[in-house]
């Protein structure tokens, strides 16, 4: 199809945007003298000639550019040039402005999905080989989500342009719904709950994921209480209800013959004692049950936290499924409680090496590439800039990390916490319920093919014509739009009884998810808005189209909300009614097409059996000749899991709200920091305290103390930087790999046992959670090998604390010559796993593993701790910093390059329990450990505050780095200048 | 006296709204958020106010343009109203993408009629977001009476000034130039990164119209109010103690 009108706009000052890209391309070793980039829009509507002209002057800034209509770039020579559009169905957000636009001047009403595309196109000089030209053009776009044309000067010339085809989406699908017969045998049953649905031409539809006990018990629903066969709707959305994303049925499982399963037994036992044991100290407000997890903030607030993970989209499209991600979790604090204000994100991504240039594949053909880990760091750390940095939330704490074994699928975890009156229209906001009678409301963005069998993509289903299911984009600005009206507007003015977000499995899991609370259901499809037309009845019920909300709301109330966000620019509808029949109800043009007992819904799944083997093994120390230390510090704080990503940190805002106290990078010096602070009321000091911790690489050394690890480091980085102990909690974060295996689940239990010892031990409750337990992959490399890669099993702690005045927070940099420098804790032994040990391997050639993994002396710690908020309470530290991947070394250094001050430091005081060498005390990753400056006249003060084991190790110098050993020699001298280019270098031309 | 009336824009993506009130109340203003499609359906609040601020955001997501679909919908239903505002004794302010907004409807510099653009914002020089915190020298003896040199936080992805050069010598002609990235001494950032940290030309971060009156700047004063915003607040806060 073609449009009528094709609007091009061009620079006419020197482009930006097109320098940016010949520097990009210039790195990977392409180069191009000169690149334009022009910005099109295809427009798909009647306009007089004035009309269009007057649009594209709309469209265009004449100090610094230039328009042409239904013409193409003439005068310009050019080697060759790109246009890159979307694919049918794709999310276009510039062109949904642009038809607001329209619809705004001209008044015309057309449904925005039909009525502009947008493209860009790059023109190109400097004559490049066509080997080079598939790598330019495989930078530029992706192939999941866009089309690329290819044109040489000549051919452009000849074409006049690149022409006017716009990407409308066009399917037919069957309108009717299938019945399903279910009068399988087990053979048949595996088959369909691995492949899905039959369709009439014979092919899958795509996994229902469902095993074998889970089929047999929807066999015998519908035949013996049912008495009929299932409708495709009602298998789909029961394969979505039933999911190992909705259910978390590893973590639900009964595990060696415990029917507890692994969450009851370990994360919500941990909570519950905890919450008991402080009886009313408890800080918890509606935990496990909500879109999120609360504390308490103070007498009038709540603030509430949820990580999620987005790991297979963001392997398939960076940057959307990093930006879907964000903006995702965004909606989590929207459908927390009655609705929780976003006030901070956080991110942490676990990539691969971006050197990295060996390719790997999905087949064996080597016709399905994937991403490079360069593509992929690129697009993951882009989505969390456009969704975070639009939506005005600011994006304060994160943290990258880099492990080959996370290069075909990188985990992308994003978080938000929230902030929610405790008290809304006179009653609880925790507490929501969706009653008999009240409206079913879906407000926000349209439904498409989008996410539809996300998890399961396959690329060879997309084709011309067809939208990219799997994969969506996000719109930031429509659900600003929809959050704003909700959070700030419509939640005050008691519209609504219960509200949720559409995430995972979209509206069959978020309207049975409220029907719990009334007792039923009745929807009815056609009201459903659509993006375009043609989607079959399962489609419209499980898509994953973005920026949606699900609200119950009173008959009475649902003019007002409508009435309400059209005013602000939302659409909002009602497409059915909450009930207290106990049953789910969906029509679709008046014939039913799904009904089903809730109860089984949401209960009928059955339990899984698993049995874990515990095949840990013990392993002596390793040997090795200790590299001289002049080469090894420099080179530890230039790797990639120490050195500064300062470039993410800067391109994501995190002054927005004004909310901001500790922020990402820290003193003079500009050093990433391991915990940031928020302050969210400008007429309160109190503040939200925000960290992690995760050891991905003790795992399977050690899983037990891997998680220990994590969670004194999620702890230990909150105390140093100000929280209250007494006020933090924790979320947990499992991405695990192969979980079905006897041994995987060995270390997922072990780790699991930490996760109780150590936070009823802290008295830091669990708040929220998500697993996301099959990160394999299995492709084939350059030589058509096949290859497995499983993601070492990663657990992330988050830890999110209250400070009850931001005075007392402190940063990591020294912050005066002459203070005096303590390592609190004890040093030992403690490498397995290092980055020491990482950097060894790497530089010797051969694998350097074996001794102990950090263990946690929790009791010890806990004492420590809160002497250290005692000494901060006090104002006795002078700076603080918690000592982590990397250990002493890192940790003085990132002092003192933050304070742009020097240091001498004595290894022969470093508290340690047997002697222990040099390197070992350097880079030893032992936990319970802070490393503080203090003024020298608070010395005393501050020795009689600390309780615990600690050691004074040397004091900060105006300039130089000076590490000396026991016999006072020097082991390590260098300026802060070389450090700091050891510090920047690796990161320096991202 | 009574307090100045504040009017504080919101809707489509503008997102510093809440922190612009508050410290225009802060500043003894009575400011109030208004979503621009409620200002539309009550033109005449205008007459009643004597400030309008655009605050940061991402209006429209800076799709075709920083700033440009908000001065598009301003023009399509506000024009008149806020000509006549304008013509009045009042003040007008722009933050970021307000700046950019208010470029794009020509309020600032404001040498032609209203809705010319004759400055721009283009895409900053690496094409990235930078948020960061810059130092900056001011001049406009309406907002900055006695003010010289200060730091404060910029977050944008385009802000990189850019006019020809007839228009850059009527802004230094008519003292239009209210603000320009520099050094903490207060000399010019040369361009150089990051104390320039966008590639604005000249190194302007604000300007204003010839009456100094409407003002658009790309960092945020906003988000520089409290003791504990400052991106040294730890360090002073420490020195304080020190000197007792």
């Amino acid at each position: 199809m073609e449009a009528k009108y094709r609007i091009e706009i061009y620079p006419t000052i020197p482009d930006n945007r097109g320098k940016s890209l010949k520097n990009r391309l210039e790195k990977i070793g392409i180069l191009v003298s000169e690149i334009i980039t022009a910005d099109n829009y295809l427009i798909n509507a009647d306009f007089t000639n004035d009309e269009i002209n007057k649009l594209a002057f709309m469209l265009t800034n004449p100090v610094i550019q230039k328009y042409s209509i239904n013409s193409y770039l003439k005068n310009h020579k050019f080697d060759f040039a790109v246009e890159i559009g979307f694919l049918p169905g794709v999310t276009d957000n510039v062109a949904h402005t642009v038809s607001d636009v329209i619809s705004d001047t001209f008044k015309v009403n057309k449904k925005k999905e039909d009525m502009v595309f947008t493209t860009r196109t790059f023109f190109m000089t400097g004559i490049v080989t066509d080997d080079e030209k598939r790598e330019i053009t495989g930078n530029l776009f992706n192939p999941l989500i866009q089309r690329e044309v290819l044109l040489s000067f000549a051919e452009y010339n000849s074409a006049g342009g690149f022409g006017r085809t716009i990407p409308v989406v066009n399917i037919h699908e069957d309108g009717d719904v299938s019945r399903v017969d279910l009068n399988l045998n087990d053979k048949e049953l595996v088959e369909l709950g691995r492949h899905g649905i039959l369709d009439p031409d014979n092919t899958r539809r795509g996994p229902l994921a469902l095993d074998l006990d889970s089929m047999k018990v929807i066999q015998s629903y519908f035949k013996d209480v049912e008495k009929r066969k299932p409708t495709d709707v009602e298998l789909e959305s029961i394969a979505q209800t039933w999911s190992e994303h909705c259910k978390h049925t590893i973590f639900a499982a009964e595990l060696d013959g415990n029917a507890e399963g692994i969450f009851g037994t370990y994360i919500k036992a941990a909570t519950d004692r905890i919450n008991k044991e402080k009886g009313n100290k408890n800080i918890c407000h509606s935990v496990f049950k909500d879109n999120a997890g609360g504390i308490e903030f103070d007498e009038n607030y709540i603030i509430s936290d949820k990580v999620e993970t987005h790991n297979s989209p963001s392997a398939l499209d960076p940057f959307g499924g990093s930006i879907t991600g964000i903006v995702g979790v965004n909606r989590d604090e929207m459908g927390f409680g009655m609705g929780a204000k976003p006030i901070a994100n956080r991110y942490g991504f676990c990539l691969a090496d971006p050197e990295d240039k060996n390719p790997i594949y999905r087949s064996k053909e080597k016709s399905s590439q994937l991403l490079s880990p360069a593509r992929i760091m690129e697009g993951v750390i882009h989505g969390v800039n456009v969704g975070g940095n639009q939506s005005g939330i600011p994006t304060p704490q994160g943290f990258i990390r880099f492990h080959e074994r996370f290069k075909a699928k990188p985990l992308v975890f994003v978080g938000t916490i929230g902030l929610l009156p405790k008290i809304v229209n006179g009653k609880s906001s925790v507490k929501k319920s969706a009653l008999p009678g009240d409206f079913v409301v879906v407000t926000g963005g349209r439904v498409g093919r989008d996410g539809i069998h996300g998890a399961t993509f396959s690329s060879e289903a997309l084709s011309g014509g067809s939208p990219a299911t799997a994969v969506q984009i996000g719109d930031p600005i429509t659900q600003k739009k929809m959050s704003d009206a909700i959070v700030k507007e419509a939640r005050d003015m008691d519209l609504y009884n219960s509200i949720t977000d559409n995430g995972a499995g979209g509206l069959s899991c978020s309207v049975a998810e409220m029907a719990k609370e009334s007792g039923g259901f009745e929807v009815d499809l056609e009201k459903i808005p659509l993006k375009y037309p043609g989607l079959a009845s399962w489609q419209i019920w499980v898509s994953e189209s973005q920026e949606r909300m699900t609200l119950s709301i009173p008959p009475e109330k649902a003019e007002h909300f409508i009435a309400l966000m059209k005013k602000r620019g939302v659409e909002a509808t009602v497409i059915g009614k909450f009930t207290d029949s106990g049953r789910g109800i969906v029509r679709h043009n008046g014939k039913e097409i799904f009904n089903l007992d809730l109860d089984f819904l949401h209960n009928g799944l059955p339990q899984k059996k698993l049995k874990s083997v515990n095949n840990i093994v013990k392993t002596e120390k390793p040997v090795y000749d200790v590299p001289d230390f002049s080469k090894s510090i420099h080179d530890m704080m230039s790797r990639l899991n120490i050195s500064s990503f300062s470039f993410i940190s800067n391109q994501y805002d995190f002054e927005v709200q004004g909310s901001s106290v500790l922020k990402p990078l820290q003193g003079k010096g500009n050093v990433n920091s391991n915990a940031s602070v928020i302050r969210p009321l400008f007429t309160s000091k109190k503040g939200v305290v925000l960290s992690q911790g995760m050891y991905p690489e003790y795992s399977e050394l050690d899983p037990y103390n891997m998680a220990a690890s994590s969670i004194d480091t999620a702890v230990r980085n909150a105390v140093a930087a100000g929280a209250n102990l007494d006020k933090t909690a924790l979320l947990d974060n499992f991405c695990w790999c192969d979980s079905t295996s006897g041994e995987r689940l060995g270390q997922l239990k072990q780790a699991c046992e930490a996760c109780y010892d150590l936070a009823v031990k802290y008295g830091t409750p669990y708040v929220s959670g998500k697993d996301s337990m099959f990160n394999d992959f299995k492709g084939f490399d350059e030589n058509s090998n096949p290859i497995s890669i499983s993601v070492p099993p990663t657990l992330l702690i988050s830890s999110i604390a209250v400070v009850d005045d931001v005075d007392i927070c402190q940063s990591i940099d020294f912050k005066f010559e002459n203070d005096i420098i303590y390592l609190l804790g004890v040093t030992s032994d403690e490498l397995n796993g290092s980055e020491y040990y990482s950097y060894l391997s790497e530089k010797l050639g051969r694998v350097i593993s074996g001794g102990e993994v950090p263990a946690v002396n929790a009791d010890e710690n806990l004492i420590l701790y809160r002497s250290v908020s005692a000494a901060l309470q006090k104002k006795l530290i002078a700076s603080a910093i918690s000592v982590e991947r990397g250990g002493l070394a890192v940790a003085v250094i990132k002092s003192a390059l933050a304070g742009k001050l020097g240091f001498e430091i004595d290894l022969g005081a470093v508290l340690n329990e047997k002697k222990i060498l040099n390197d070992e005390l350097l880079f030893s990753e032992s936990q319970g450990r802070i490393l503080v400056s203090v003024n020298p006249a608070n010395k005393d003060a501050f020795e009689k505050t600390i309780n615990g084991k600690f050691s004074m190790i040397g004091v900060v110098k105006a300039n130089d780095a000076v590490i000396k050993n026991s016999s006072n020699e020097k082991l390590f001298s260098s300026s802060l200048e070389k450090l700091s280019i050891s510090y920047t270098e690796r990161f320096k031309n991202y | 006296m009574s307090k100045p009336g504040a009017i504080v824009l919101t809707g489509y993506g503008i997102n510093c709204e809440e922190e612009t009130a508050h410290v225009f109340a802060v500043a003894g203003a009575d400011a109030k958020i208004w979503h621009l499609n409620d200002l539309i359906e009550n033109k005449n609040v205008l007459k009643d106010n004597q400030i309008f601020i655009f605050p940061g955001g991402f209006s429209y997501g800076d799709d075709t343009g920083s700033g440009k679909a908000l001065a598009n919908k301003i023009i399509n239903n506000l024009s008149d109203e806020f000509q006549n505002f304008m013509q009045r004794d009042v003040l007008v302010m722009g933050i970021c993408n307000g700046f950019q907004v208010m470029t794009n409807l020509g309020i600032v510099p404001g040498n032609e009629s209203f809705g010319h653009s004759q400055v721009a914002l283009d895409y900053n020089f690496k094409n990235r977001y930078e948020c960061r915190w810059v130092h900056l020298k001011l001049n406009n003896k309406i907002y900055f009476k006695d003010m010289d040199v200060i730091k404060v936080p910029v977050a944008h992805g385009e802000g990189n000034f850019y006019a020809d050069e007839k228009t850059l010598l009527q802004l230094k002609d008519n003292d239009q130039i209210s603000g320009i990235y520099c050094n903490e001494k207060g000399e010019p950032a040369n361009g150089e990164f990051p104390l320039n940290p966008n590639g604005a030309l000249q190194d302007i971060a604000s300007i204003s119209d010839k009456t100094g009156r409407f003002i658009g700047l790309m960092p945020h004063p906003e988000r520089n109010f409290l003791f504990s915003q400052r991106d040294d607040y730890t360090y002073q806060k420490e020195k304080l103690q020190r000197s007792g």
